[in-house]
């Protein structure tokens, strides 16, 4: 019997109330199949499962608050008879209360799948309508597949109520956002009060990287173009893969590089806040794929909808205040990660090069690293193949 | 299409991009990046949805000439009276 436990979802984030489960008892689950979704204070998450299996029992209803690490659901391995039966209905959501042997079901494998009629199904956008809009979910019927409530039902519902639409919607938002803020602060405070933090900071010219990345832009159509920070992006990944003690976790006293380089991207959200959420095996993706993960990564960052490894895997972080923000930004690990990079905002500036002057677009490098994990040495190198990378970008777009 | 059309089109996928404007308050006139926050992704995602929704692409050298609301519009106006 598998246990699949509600995976870690960053360090300022350590609980979410289900919000909806999209498999049942008796459905097969593939590795990486989104079976659940989860709400926190910063996004909708889509839980993927890593393991393969048979659905035994859902154990955490819909609706309940679990912490990470709790047992949301069994499955039963290949092989292994599933358990068709949920047994009892409203059990505790707690970690480790399962009885060790839980009995198995020596029954046929193949009756169809129960579907336990207490739960509601809800999609996760008509219960944000729905909790925006101050309608009970539990009294409105579903229209959508197996009964489950979808916008039109809560939309249908709100109306009928004819009280309160607009003037609702603020204070939910609101809502998230003071959430969000706590769960910032306490993740930057933790890190302000573990990480002994030092900073580098480093000028690079990018003229080569933007004259190149116009030229191969003016050649394609607009879903084809690369901004630079894709470029940024790129440049990092394959930097910190060659400087593996800025790509990895500090755990139990001890520095543990990652295997991948997951890049976790910083995107401010509309009306405060921020995620940073990983964009995967950033070294091994070309150019233009790292641009649609990129878009789609901050589309669904910014409408509250990220998958819960995107939560858990980065190994490193960037932060990019683009055209619009600042020339230098001095970050903050995000814990239990060991180094972020900033980018500031690209400008023009008068630079001494080979003995004449030019005027240059330079953009300020930093680096925020942890000095348990490496040192101002390696990290200043680490820098420079940054820079290094960035002089020459056809190399990065593979 | 009318002025009025390609206007309220432009603005529609604004909206989308930056959910927070309120239409009404967006003057032709002023500048964009004043009125509305766009970072250089919104931008993009700005110009990829007048691409999905009125088929004008917007070549990146052209940028530094849409500043305002009326510069959009405009912009969009000119290239579909003058087939490609």
């Amino acid at each position: 019997m598998i246990e699949f436990k509600m995976p870690a979802l960053g360090a300022d984030m350590d609980e979410g109330t289900l919000d909806e489960w999209l498999v049942k008892p008796g459905d097969k689950v593939t590795r990486g199949q989104i079976v659940a979704v989860v709400e926190t204070t910063k996004a909708a998450v889509e839980i993927e499962c890593w393991q393969e299996g048979t659905v035994s029992e859902l154990i955490v209803p819909v609706g309940e608050t679990v912490q990470v690490g709790t047992v949301l659901a069994t499955l039963a391995a290949s092989g292994e008879p599933a358990e068709e039966q949920p047994r009892r209905r409203s059990r505790p959501a707690r970690p480790a209360k399962k009885p060790a042997s839980a009995p198995s079901g020596p029954r046929a494998t193949r009756t169809p799948p129960a579907v336990p009629q207490h739960r509601r199904w809800v999609s996760p956008a008509a219960r944000r309508l729905a909790q925006s809009l101050g309608v009970n979910v539990d009294t409105i019927s579903g229209t959508g597949p197996q009964g489950s409530v979808i916008i039109s039902d809560v939309e249908q519902a709100a109306d009928s109520k004819t009280t309160l639409t607009k003037p609702r919607t603020k204070p939910a938002a609101s809502d998230r956002a003071a959430q969000m803020r706590k769960s910032i602060a306490a993740a930057m405070g933790r890190s302000k009060r573990e990480i002994p933090h030092y900073y580098l900071v480093d000028e690079i010219i990018l003229d080569a990287a933007l004259s190149w990345l116009i030229a191969r832009n003016a050649q394609r159509s607009i879903d084809e173009r690369v901004l630079p920070a894709a470029l940024l992006l790129k440049a990092v990944g394959v930097a910190a893969q060659r400087f593996g003690e800025f790509n990895g976790f500090w755990r139990d006293d001890g520095f543990q590089p990652a295997s991948g380089v997951h890049v976790g991207v910083g995107i401010s959200l509309r009306g405060g806040g921020l995620v940073a959420p990983a964009i995967h095996d950033v070294p091994e993706k070309k150019l233009g794929e790292l641009m649609d993960d990129l878009s789609d990564l901050v589309a669904r960052a910014r409408s509250f909808s990220l998958r819960s490894s995107e939560m858990s895997d980065p190994t490193i972080t960037v932060t990019n205040l683009g055209d619009q923000g600042v020339e230098a930004v001095f970050g903050i690990i995000y814990p239990p990660q060991v180094a972020l990079v900033g980018f500031g905002r690209p400008t023009q500036q008068v630079r001494a090069i080979d003995g004449g002057i030019r005027i240059v677009s330079a953009v300020q490098a930093t680096l925020a690293a942890d000095h348990r994990a490496s040192d101002g040495h390696r990290g200043a190198l680490f820098l420079s193949a940054i820079n290094e990378l960035l002089q020459e970008p056809d190399l990065l777009e593979k | 299409m009318t002025h009025e059309d390609t206007r309220s089109a432009v603005m529609s996928v604004l909206t989308t991009i930056a959910p927070e404007i309120e239409p009404d308050d967006i003057a032709d006139d002023a500048l964009l990046r004043d009125q509305v926050d766009l970072d250089s992704m919104d931008w993009l995602n700005f110009l990829r949805g007048i691409h999905k929704r009125l088929h004008v692409d917007i070549p990146e050298a052209d940028y530094a000439s849409l500043r305002t609301l009326a510069d959009v519009v405009g912009y969009v106006e000119k290239s579909a009276s003058t087939p490609d």
